[in-house]
C-alpha cells in the first residue's frame, strides 16, 4: 500500500501545481476589486467614466478616466493602423508567394524582433523615431503617441503575422487548388478566397493584438510622456493607463491613499479590457475552428 | 499585362517589402543601438555602481539584479510550472474542474504584466511582508512566467508517443514511475526550449518590477533575496528618461549588454529546440 | 504453472458492447493464438490479461479471469504485481529512447533493484533467451533505437522475461518486422513455450497454424470457435470459421 498512498501524494502535490493558474487568477481579481472597491466609496462611477481630466496627484483631484482611456486607444490604433497591413501581408507573401526557403530564414528573423525587450523598442522610439517624425512634422513635440504607436506597431507585426501565417497554413489544399484551377491568380486567390476562409485565425490575431498594445507599458512610458491629455491629437503627448501605473510606482504614495488606491481603479479597467478581448479570440477561436477540420 | 497580373506582381513586391521590412527594422535597430552603445561597454562601465555623473555610472548593480532575478525566478516557476504541465497533460482526467484548470492558464497568458505588479504588490510586497525585495520580484515574474512554461511542458508531453508509457506500464511500473523516469526525460529537450524561453522574456520585463517597488537608484549590489534591487531593463529605462547625452550613451550601452544576454538565451533555446527534434526522431 | 481461465466476459468501452459472453481456457506451457478480423476485439481481450485497458475512458468489464485460480479483477489485487507475472510484447517494437542494457533493467529497477550483480545477470540471461546475446554483448551501452527491427523486438521481449513472468501476451509481434525477422521470431516463440504460458494475437493465419497448439477465432467480440490448432484449421465447426480460413472475407 505505500506505493499507493506515495502515488497519491505524488498526484495531490500535481495537482496544486495546476491549480495555481486558479489562485494567481483569484489573486489578481481580488486584489483589484479590494482596492477598487474602496476607491469607489471616494469616487463615483459616473465621475470616473464622465469626467474629462485625471489629476489624483494635484491639488485639485478630478478622477475622470477618460484621457487615460483615449490615451491608450490612440497608440493601439496607431499600432494596430501599422501591424495589420505589414503583418498580413507578410503571412500572405509568406504564403503563397515567396520560396520555401524564405520563410526558414524570415521566421526567425521576426521571432528575434518578438524577443526583443520592450524597453529597447522604446529606447528606439524615443531616440530615432521621434527625431525622424519631427524632421518630417516641425510641430511634432518631443513626446507624443505617434511615436510610441508606431514603434508599438512594429513590435506587434509578428504577433499577427506568425498567427495569421498559421490560420493560412491550415487551409485545406482543395481550397487553393480549386481557385487556381480556375485561373486565378495569387493576389485574387488570397483575398477573395484564403483571407476570407481564415478570417476567424486571422480576427483572432488582431484582437490578441490589440489586446497586448492596450497592455503595453514601456515604448510608451518612455515615448510618449506622462500628460494624461483627452485627445486623439498624435504629435503631442498623451498618458495611457498603464504609464499612469507607472507613474505613480516610481514616486512616494502612501498604501491607503486615494492617490494609491487609484492605481488599482486604473488596473482593474485595463483588466476588464483585456480579459473581454481575450475570451472573445477564445470564443471565436472555439466556434469557427471546427469548420474547416 | 492584364491587370490581374499586374495587380498580382505588385503585390508580389509589396509582400517582399514588408517582409525585409521587419528585418530592415532589426538591422536599423541594432544598428543603431551599436553605434550608440558599444563603445561605452568597457570594464569601467561593467563594474562601476550607479552614479549621478554619467561618465562614473556603470550597471553593476543592475547586472548582479538580473542575474538574481534570472536565479530565482527559475527556482520558484520551473518546479511548479512543470509541475502543472505534468499535472494537466498526464493525471488529469477530463472532468470540469481540470477543465477549468486549464482555461485559467490560458487566460492568465493574456493578462498585461503590469498587471502582475498590482498582483506582487499587494500580495508579496504588503501582504506578505517581502517588501520590494529581489523575493517579492522573482515570486511575481515567476507568476507572470508559469503559463509559457505550463505551455511548453504540455507541448513537450504530448510529443512522447503512447507506446513509451504502454511499455512502461506493461512492466509493471506505476503512473509517477512512468512519467519521471521515461516521459519527462524524453520530453526533456522541449521543456529546457520553453523555460529558456520563458526565463528570456522575464529578464526583459521592466513594468511589473517597477509597481513592485524595484528601485531606480540602488547604490549597491543586493546581496540576499531580501535586499532591495534594481534591473538592467529598469537601469536603461532611468537613463534613457534622463536629457544627459551621457546618460543616453549609458542606456545605450546598457541596452547591448542585455540584448546581448536575450539573444544568448535565445539562441540556446533555437539551438536545443532544433537537436532535440532531429534527435527525436520517433 | 498456471493456467488461465476467462468466464463469461463482458467488455464495454461507455455504451459500446465489445467483448460479448466469451469464456475459454489457456492450458500453462502452451501457445495459443487469438485470430480474427481487424476489429473483432482480440486485442481488447488478450490486454485483459494483464488489464492494460484500465487505462481507457468508460471501460468496464464483467465476468472474471482467473490466473492461478485467482481473479485479477478483484480490487485487492496490485496491478504493478498482475503486471511482474504478465509480461506484454507489442506491435510495433517500442524500446526506451535509452541503451540496450537500461532497456532490459528498466523492469527491476523500478522494483528498486539496484545491486549490480543482479542486473548484470539479469541482462546476459534474458538476452540469451531471446537470443540477442551474442549479437549486442560487446557493447551494451549502445542505443536501442540503432537496433533493427527485429532486433528490437527482441529486445522488448527480453526486456520483459528479465522481470521474470510466468505469461507472455503478444499482440501482432511480427506484423511490423521483415520475413526473416519474423521467421526468427517465430523460432523464438516456440522456443519460450517450454517454460510460458504465451498468447499471441495474429491476424496472419499461417503464422497461427505455424506456432500455436490451440487457437480461438473472434469475431465481431464473441468467441466464434475455439480448438486444438490443427482441429480448427482442417475441421472447423463453425461456418463462420470455415468462411474465414477460406479467405471468404478478412
Amino acid at each position: 500500500m505505500i506505493m499507493k498512498q506515495r502515488e497519491k501524494i505524488i498526484e495531490s502535490l500535481l495537482f496544486l501545481c495546476g491549480a495555481i493558474g486558479v489562485l494567481t487568477t483569484i489573486g489578481i481579481v481580488w486584489v483589484l476589486l479590494s482596492e477598487s472597491f474602496v476607491f469607489f466609496k471616494e469616487v463615483s462611477i459616473i465621475d470616473f467614466f464622465t469626467d474629462t481630466q485625471w489629476t489624483p496627484l494635484f491639488a485639485e483631484k478630478h478622477f475622470g478616466i477618460l484621457p487615460l482611456i483615449t490615451g491608450t486607444l490612440l497608440t493601439t490604433l496607431i499600432a494596430i493602423v501599422v501591424a495589420l497591413p505589414i503583418g498580413l501581408t507578410i503571412a500572405i507573401y509568406l504564403n503563397e508567394y515567396a520560396p520555401k526557403k524564405l520563410r526558414l530564414y524570415v521566421k526567425p528573423a521576426l521571432e528575434i524582433l518578438a524577443a526583443i525587450p520592450t524597453v529597447v523598442y522604446g529606447y528606439f522610439a524615443l531616440m530615432v523615431v521621434t527625431p525622424l517624425l519631427q524632421k518630417i512634422f516641425p510641430g511634432m513635440a518631443g513626446f507624443n503617441a505617434l511615436s510610441a504607436g508606431i514603434v508599438m506597431g512594429i513590435m506587434i507585426i509578428p504577433l499577427i503575422s506568425s498567427l495569421s501565417e498559421d490560420a493560412l497554413f491550415s487551409l485545406p489544399k482543395s481550397l487553393r487548388e480549386a481557385s487556381y484551377g480556375m485561373g486565378a491568380t495569387r493576389y485574387q486567390t488570397s483575398f477573395r478566397v484564403l483571407v476570407p476562409a481564415a478570417s476567424s485565425g486571422i480576427l483572432v490575431s488582431i484582437i490578441l493584438a490589440i489586446s497586448r498594445a492596450i497592455g503595453e507599458t514601456m515604448i510608451v512610458a518612455i515615448a510618449a510622456g506622462q500628460q494624461p491629455r483627452l485627445t486623439f491629437d498624435p504629435t503631442v503627448p498623451i498618458e495611457t493607463i498603464t504609464t499612469y501605473i507607472v507613474q505613480v510606482s516610481m514616486g512616494d504614495v502612501a498604501r491607503g491613499s486615494i492617490e494609491y488606491q487609484t492605481i488599482f481603479a486604473a488596473g482593474i479597467t485595463l483588466f476588464l479590457f483585456t480579459f473581454l478581448l481575450n475570451n472573445i479570440s477564445f470564443w471565436i477561436k472555439k466556434r469557427f475552428q471546427e469548420k474547416y477540420d | 499585362m492584364s491587370k490581374n497580373r499586374i495587380i498580382d506582381k505588385s503585390f508580389k513586391y509589396f509582400g517582399m517589402f514588408c517582409t525585409f521590412f521587419g528585418i530592415l527594422i532589426l538591422v536599423l535597430f541594432l544598428g543603431n543601438i551599436l553605434i550608440d552603445g558599444l563603445g561605452r561597454v568597457n570594464w569601467q562601465f561593467l563594474t562601476s555602481l550607479p552614479s549621478r555623473s554619467p561618465e562614473k555610472a556603470g550597471i553593476l548593480t543592475a547586472f548582479v539584479g538580473t542575474l538574481w532575478i534570472l536565479v530565482l525566478t527559475a527556482v520558484i516557476a520551473i518546479p511548479v510550472g512543470v509541475g502543472a504541465g505534468i499535472y494537466l497533460e498526464e493525471y488529469a482526467k477530463k472532468n470540469r474542474l481540470n477543465n477549468f484548470l486549464e482555461i485559467n492558464i490560458t487566460n492568465l497568458a493574456g493578462v498585461p504584466s503590469i498587471i502582475y505588479g498590482l498582483l506582487g504588490l499587494e500580495v508579496f510586497v504588503r501582504i506578505m511582508g517581502m517588501g520590494g525585495s529581489l523575493l517579492a520580484g522573482s515570486c511575481t515574474l515567476a507568476l507572470l512566467i508559469l503559463p509559457i512554461i505550463v505551455v511548453a511542458t504540455r507541448e513537450a508531453l504530448k510529443a512522447v508517443p503512447k507506446s513509451l508509457r504502454e511499455a512502461s506500464y506493461a512492466l509493471g511500473a506505476s503512473k509517477w514511475q512512468t512519467t519521471w523516469l521515461q516521459v519527462l526525460p524524453a520530453a526533456s529537450g522541449g521543456i529546457v526550449t520553453g523555460v529558456i524561453l520563458a526565463l528570456s522574456r522575464a529578464i526583459g520585463e521592466t513594468a511589473p518590477l517597477i509597481v513592485v517597488g524595484a528601485l531606480a537608484y540602488v547604490p549597491f549590489v543586493p546581496a540576499s533575496p531580501t535586499d532591495e534591487f534594481t534591473v538592467l531593463p529598469i537601469q536603461i529605462f532611468n537613463w534613457v528618461s534622463r536629457p544627459q547625452k551621457g546618460f543616453i550613451i549609458n542606456s545605450a550601452a546598457a541596452i547591448v549588454v542585455l540584448l546581448l544576454i536575450t539573444f544568448i538565451m535565445n539562441g540556446a533555446a533555437v539551438y536545443l529546440r532544433n537537436r532535440w527534434q532531429r534527435k527525436t526522431k520517433w | 504453472m498456471s493456467k488461465l481461465i476467462a468466464d463469461k466476459v463482458n467488455v464495454y468501452y461507455g455504451q459500446s458492447h465489445v467483448i460479448k459472453d466469451v469464456s475459454l481456457e489457456v492450458p500453462a506451457n502452451s501457445v495459443t493464438a487469438f485470430i480474427g478480423p481487424s476489429g473483432c476485439g482480440k486485442s481488447t481481450f488478450l490486454r485483459l490479461f494483464n488489464r492494460m485497458n484500465d487505462y481507457i475512458d468508460g471501460f468496464k468489464m464483467t465476468g472474471s479471469i482467473l490466473i492461478g485460480g485467482s481473479d485479477i479483477y478483484d480490487p485487492k489485487v496490485k496491478i504493478e504485481e498482475l503486471r511482474k507475472k504478465v509480461g506484454m510484447v507489442f506491435q510495433k517494437p517500442n524500446p526506451f529512447p535509452k541503451s540496450i542494457y537500461e532497456n532490459v533493467v528498466y523492469g527491476l529497477k523500478i522494483q528498486g533493484i539496484k545491486d549490480k550483480k543482479i542486473l548484470d545477470e539479469a541482462v546476459e540471461r534474458s538476452l540469451i533467451q531471446v537470443a540477442l546475446w551474442d549479437e549486442v554483448k560487446d557493447d551494451l551501452k549502445k542505443s536501442a533505437y540503432a537496433l533493427s527491427g527485429g532486433q528490437q523486438q527482441r529486445l522488448c521481449i527480453a526486456r520483459t522475461l528479465a522481470v521474470g513472468p510466468d505469461v507472455l501476451l503478444m499482440d501482432e509481434p511480427t506484423s511490423a518486422l521483415d520475413p526473416i525477422s519474423t521467421s526468427k521470431l517465430e523460432m523464438l516463440i516456440q522456443d519460450l513455450k517450454k517454460n510460458f504460458t504465451i498468447i499471441i494475437v495474429t491476424h496472419n493465419m499461417q503464422q497461427a497454424g505455424r506456432i500455436s497448439d490451440q487457437t480461438a477465432f473472434f469475431y465481431l467480440g464473441e468467441l466464434v470457435e475455439i480448438n486444438q490448432t490443427r482441429a480448427l484449421f482442417t475441421n472447423p465447426q463453425s461456418e463462420r470459421t470455415q468462411n474465414y480460413i477460406t479467405g471468404r472475407f478478412g
